[in-house]
């Protein structure tokens, strides 16, 4: 590839953005739009004074951007407090995970964040009873589909979404952070021991700072919808800057990673985070998450698909190969999820006895 | 035709949207042909028939601003200008609001906007967007009448709306497009059939309200939009206005006195 889409260079080097031309700004716009990074753009400006050095129209664009994000951060706050209302009873240690747990945890990586689920974790045997309490709030199943509901409650990680019926906001609980039938299973007791309470919600916690960057990482390089790719990896990039300059922070990862069986999304996390957005990843931090590399060739092959898949869904930053990229990910997405007499069934169902969706 | 006044975009310049009408990549291109509207390449709607490709163009551009421009409080209103002063005339489908508004933009009133008034928080003022005003049903008749020197596109029927078609903005509003307004008036028309021109003072209250219902993005914005909205309906006179005949509905437009600023 020639050089990187601008939006890379805009995440690289944000103070960059200030001496733009007009026709870059026109197309950053595009490009961050649609990796929802609008906002993020906003906040990297913002944070370094230089929004007023943005020309007028692509400023007013990053404005507009910025007062839907302050809107997000807003309805996320009312909507934790609402959980943990309707939760208290239950009686269950409640963790918040991704974004809730940036803006509740108030890390830079909540800044110029879009909202869209709610992520919650709670003890497996406990799922019973959270979710008869939510519905008592007000919150209500989808997925009625029979089968959905055995494919979320036995072989996923989590209960099928509920839905608010009056403030149409999602959750989703969570007992584990991967499905029971991958893998791969880092304990959730573990993760439940290490986490943290978070000030002024006594019932609520936030994982601990090496666990919420596992916990990216697992899921960004565990999904299979990768359009969306760029925004986690650099929620992740954000993680390790704020976390990474306490120094016991990058022993301690690599340590952690392999207590909860992923030392192999770590690996491919530092490596490309630092790849795609210039993260500073200390050497021997990179050197120490190494053990969880594949093999060469498959290595070639994953950043070759990475590369690409990770990049925004947009025409100016896909080449011939894109499609195929994100399509082959897709495929292992779903190969981690299950084993594959399980995976050909379930596609098998899907595809021919499910009821379709109008 | 209806964009004859416009400026051409320059190449390599910014432009705040960039959108397309395509053929949809299914059978629809050809067996009853289809059309969408992609805005940079995604499309946000279904498929309508190609002979609804103009107002499908329209509607999308009123969609890429209602959708995104969220600094702005944006209105579902018309507003036109005269004097300095702007008139918001809010409305929900169906109560002339646009024939009304066609009307007056004939009879020397500046066009800001057919569908959306956008408010800047801060100032208060109003943003342009001049566009073809869209004319439904009986209304397309009644302005040809009314100005037969209009320029109105033809007549698209069967669409969501009914029967459709747009009319050419005066070239005077679309040169202008960069002047702000400041509101005065908050005017909620009603067409109704043989009723005298006649305006009814509103509380600012019960205004206050009804806007708000009409706003898109009013909760988005939260104490900035409330902020706002304060800000509009006390700097303006409110009405309730119903109407039938368009010569006394601009009559009364014409009389209308900007308020007294409060110290």
């Amino acid at each position: 590839m020639t050089s990187p889409p601008l939006v890379i260079q805009a995440l690289r080097q944000p103070g960059a953005m200030a001496s733009m031309s007009l026709a870059d700004w026109d197309l950053l716009l595009r490009q961050a739009r649609r990796a929802n990074l609008l906002a993020r753009l906003h906040a990297l400006l913002d944070e370094r004074g230089l929004i007023e050095q943005v020309p007028p129209q692509p400023r007013e664009h990053l404005e507009w951007s910025h007062a839907t994000a302050e809107r997000h951060t807003q309805a996320v706050h009312w909507e934790v407090t609402m959980i943990q209302k309707a939760l208290a009873k239950a009686g269950t240690p409640v963790i918040l995970l991704k974004g809730a747990a940036y803006i509740m945890a108030n890390l830079p990586s909540a800044r110029g964040r879009i909202f869209s689920d709610i992520d919650i974790m709670v003890p497996k045997d406990s799922l019973n009873e959270v979710e008869a309490a939510l519905m008592l709030h007000g919150w209500a199943a989808t997925h009625h589909d029979a089968y959905d509901q055995r494919y979320y409650r036995t072989w996923m990680h989590e209960l099928p979404p509920m839905r608010h019926i009056k403030r149409s906001t999602v959750i989703d609980v969570h007992h584990a952070i991967l499905p029971e039938t991958a893998h791969v299973h880092p304990d959730p007791e573990k993760l439940r021991a290490a986490a943290r309470a978070l000030d002024g919600y006594e019932d609520l916690r936030v994982f601990a700072p090496v666990d919420m960057v596992l916990h990216s990482a697992a899921h960004l390089f565990h999904e299979g919808e990768l359009e969306h790719g760029l925004r986690d990896l650099v929620d992740i990039d954000s993680l390790l800057r704020h976390f990474g300059s306490t120094p016991s922070f990058w022993p301690e990862l690599a340590e952690r990673a392999k207590a909860l069986e992923l030392a192999r999304p770590l690996f491919y996390a530092l490596r490309y985070t630092a790849f795609i957005l210039h993260t500073p990843v200390p050497p021997d931090a990179m050197e120490a998450a190494r053990a969880g590399s594949p093999n060469r060739p498959a290595l070639a092959l994953m950043d070759s698909l990475f590369a690409r898949a990770l990049m925004p869904d947009h025409p100016s930053c896909s080449d011939r190969l894109t499609g195929i990229a994100r399509r082959m990910l897709f495929v292992r997405a779903n190969w981690l999820r299950m084993p594959p007499l399980l995976l050909a069934r379930h596609l098998f169902h899907k595809a021919f006895i499910s009821p379709k969706t109008e | 035709m209806l964009y004859a006044d416009y400026p051409l975009a320059e190449q390599g310049g910014f432009a705040d949207f960039h959108v397309s009408l395509a053929p949809p990549r299914s059978l629809r291109r050809w067996f009853k042909p289809q059309v969408l509207f992609l805005s940079d390449g995604h499309s946000p709607f279904k498929p309508l028939p190609l002979d609804q490709a103009f107002p499908m163009l329209e509607w999308g551009l009123n969609w890429c601003v209602s959708s995104h421009a969220n600094r702005y409080l944006i209105i579902h209103a018309a507003v036109v200008e005269k004097g300095g002063h702007a008139a918001i005339l809010p409305a929900p489908p169906g109560s002339g609001k646009s024939t009304l508004c066609a009307a007056l933009v004939n009879r020397g009133w500046r066009l800001l906007s057919d569908e959306l008034a956008l408010v800047r928080p801060g100032d208060g003022k109003i943003i342009p967007l001049p566009r073809p005003i869209s004319l439904k049903n009986q209304s397309i008749d009644i302005i040809r009448r009314y100005e037969p020197g209009a320029i109105v596109s033809r007549k698209i029927s069967d669409t969501i709306k009914g029967v459709v078609a747009h009319m050419k903005p005066p070239a005077d509003s679309v040169a202008r497009a960069a002047e702000t307004a400041r509101a005065a008036w908050v005017i909620f028309p009603k067409y109704l059939a043989g009723a005298a021109a006649h305006l009814e003072a509103l509380p600012r209250s019960r205004a206050f309200m009804r806007v708000a219902d009409n706003a898109f993005n009013y909760s988005l914005l939260g104490t900035r939009g409330f902020e706002t909205m304060a800000g509009l309906i006390d700097a303006s006179l409110c009405y309730d206005f119903t109407y039938s005949v368009l010569d006394e509905a601009i009559e009364t437009f014409d009389a209308l006195k900007p308020p007294v600023p409060s110290m």
